[in-house]
């Protein structure tokens, strides 16, 4: 019994990161109705920014602060760069861009700071686990940050005008500049923002795996199935998706498949909601009248 | 003039669809332009808004608007309801509202969009719903609404009645004539329905294959013997 609630709590922190980057993700295709197959990789390079600043002496909120700030510029400009000029190009000349820029970005991040594993610090401390010995201090940090990320992204899309203005860009940018929207504005923003929660999620999972160039493979794709799961229009499903998928990983890493098995609980999750309910649990299903 | 347009020229691609065409709306006044599918009454409107290629001129309280992006024309004060209405349909009725005083940095947003829903009692009890589950009329006098709000100095209207139930054309043409007397907005009208666009302008031009045929007041031009044949239908 304590065992399995070891998982589960395990499996709600890990859940945590995921629902972050499926934010993310959730982010950019409401605005583009593209998935970013780089935003791990955007993520990790952001992870490595932060270590830079850190090892450089800022104090760490200093470097965490600084490194989103960055992520965020950098996000905004590979959409002001790379992706306008293809606003009118098919879908497979995005996919091939997004390719592109998972490969250049995890190649850069290996030539630039090496292919070698580093320790990445927690700003929680290493003191004694907390809740009777279930989570470590990092654990719960990491779960409070990133409940504290969606409880402002969901704020600022609800009720903010500029969280009005980017949902309204993504769903009818035709409508949006008749009302005085810039949407290409809008869509560079959504771009930064998706950088800078992929940044967190990046900065929360590195003291727990150790950061490389390929940190957060495997994490797109927990983080992509789920953001299937909750429903890839929703936010709010995405980061309860995320959270059910890491819970699903661990107890079923644990009890059923085995670790080294686990990263096909993912894909079955993906195939499963494919198959079953594809607007996910809480996608949208728009309705509408002529 | 509020509104100038001189030899303008606008299409989509390699078609040609406006060749030359010069119109003028006065500071309050309401103009109406008419002709038949295909003229091009639709996409005068697109080029005034900047939202197709256009060369030629237009100029909005004096200065050249030509060049701008619809944002920046937008900003200026021209509020485009768009034919189809231009719904967001997965937004509530009350952000389509909020997304109307989107450019506004006033105070008095709240109270006007209390106003629009007094003018439109049926929005009100629809606020919290998706847009896009209102009737094409409801669907149309949110569109009216949302640009409203935007305290614009004109207005352009595309196919208002379009696709409508004849009691609810009858509604939104009370609601125009009571934003027309209220008097600070100029309209440009485009109908396919002549008789009730005549009735409620100043001025009317006719378009047709892309050029003015006629233009005048709205009696003379309701008078005149070719255009009650082809477009009032007596």
């Amino acid at each position: 019994m304590q065992g399995l609630l070891h998982q589960l709590i395990s499996g709600l922190t890990t859940g945590g990161i995921y629902a972050s980057l499926a934010l993310a993700l959730v982010m950019i295709y409401q605005a583009t109705h593209h998935v970013n197959f780089a935003q791990g990789e955007m993520a990790t390079f952001s992870t490595y920014i932060a270590l830079t600043l850190i090892e450089a002496g800022f104090p760490y909120w200093v470097a965490f602060a600084l490194t989103l700030v960055t992520s965020f510029a950098i996000g905004a400009v590979i959409e002001r760069v790379l992706m306008r000029p293809m606003a009118n190009a098919p879908v497979l000349a995005s996919v091939g861009i997004f390719i592109g820029l998972l490969l250049i970005f995890n190649s850069v991040t290996g030539w630039i700071f090496t292919y070698t594993l580093r320790p990445f610090p927690s700003p929680f401390g290493e003191g004694a686990p907390l809740l009777g010995g279930l989570v470590s201090r990092h654990e719960a940090g990491s779960a409070g940050v990133t409940l504290a990320v969606l409880v402002l992204v969901f704020l600022f899309f609800r009720f903010t005008k500029v969280g009005l203005a980017m949902r309204a860009a993504a769903l009818n940018p035709v409508s949006s500049r008749l009302v005085g929207v810039r949407v290409g504005r809008m869509l560079a923003l959504g771009w930064g923002l998706a950088a800078a929660i992929g940044a967190v999620a990046g900065m929360m999972v590195a003291p727990v795996v150790f950061l490389d160039p390929n940190m957060m493979g495997g994490v797109l794709l927990y983080a992509f199935a789920g953001a299937l799961l909750g429903g890839i229009t929703s936010p709010v499903g995405a980061v309860v998706g995320g959270f059910l998928v890491g819970v699903m990983e661990n107890i079923g890493g644990a009890y059923i498949v085995g670790t080294e098995l686990k990263l096909t609980i993912a894909l079955i999750i993906i195939v499963a909601v494919l198959v079953l309910k594809p607007s996910g649990l809480f996608g949208r299903v728009v309705v509408s009248r002529v | 003039m509020l509104l100038e347009l001189r030899a303008l020229h606008a299409g989509y691609g390699d078609t040609q669809v406006l060749h030359g065409i010069d119109l003028a709306v006065p500071e309050s006044g309401v103009v109406s332009l008419l002709g038949a599918n295909g003229a091009g009454k639709t996409t005068t409107m697109r080029a005034i808004c900047g939202m197709i290629a256009r060369s030629g001129e237009i100029r909005f309280a004096g200065e050249r608007i030509d060049g701008l992006s619809t944002e920046d024309i937008v900003r200026r004060g021209i509020a485009h309801v768009p034919d189809g209405r231009g719904t967001f349909v997965e937004l509530t009725v009350h952000e389509n509202l909020r997304l109307g005083a989107y450019t506004r940095r006033d105070s008095a947003v709240a109270s006007d969009i209390e106003r629009m829903l007094t003018l439109f009692p049926r929005l009100k009890e629809r606020l919290a719903q998706q847009a896009g589950t209102l009737s094409g009329g409801e669907q149309q006098m949110l569109a009216i609404a949302r640009a409203m709000l935007m305290r614009p100095r004109l207005l352009l209207l595309d196919e208002p009645s379009f696709g409508l139930a004849p009691l609810i054309v009858q509604e939104i043409f009370r609601i125009m004539r009571r934003i027309r007397d209220d008097g600070g907005v100029s309209l440009l009208l485009v109908e396919q329905n002549a008789s009730l666009a005549l009735a409620i302008a100043d001025t009317a031009y006719v378009l047709e294959t892309g050029q003015i045929a006629m233009s005048g007041t709205a009696e003379e031009i309701g008078r005149d013997e070719a255009v009650r044949r082809a477009y009032l239908g007596y």
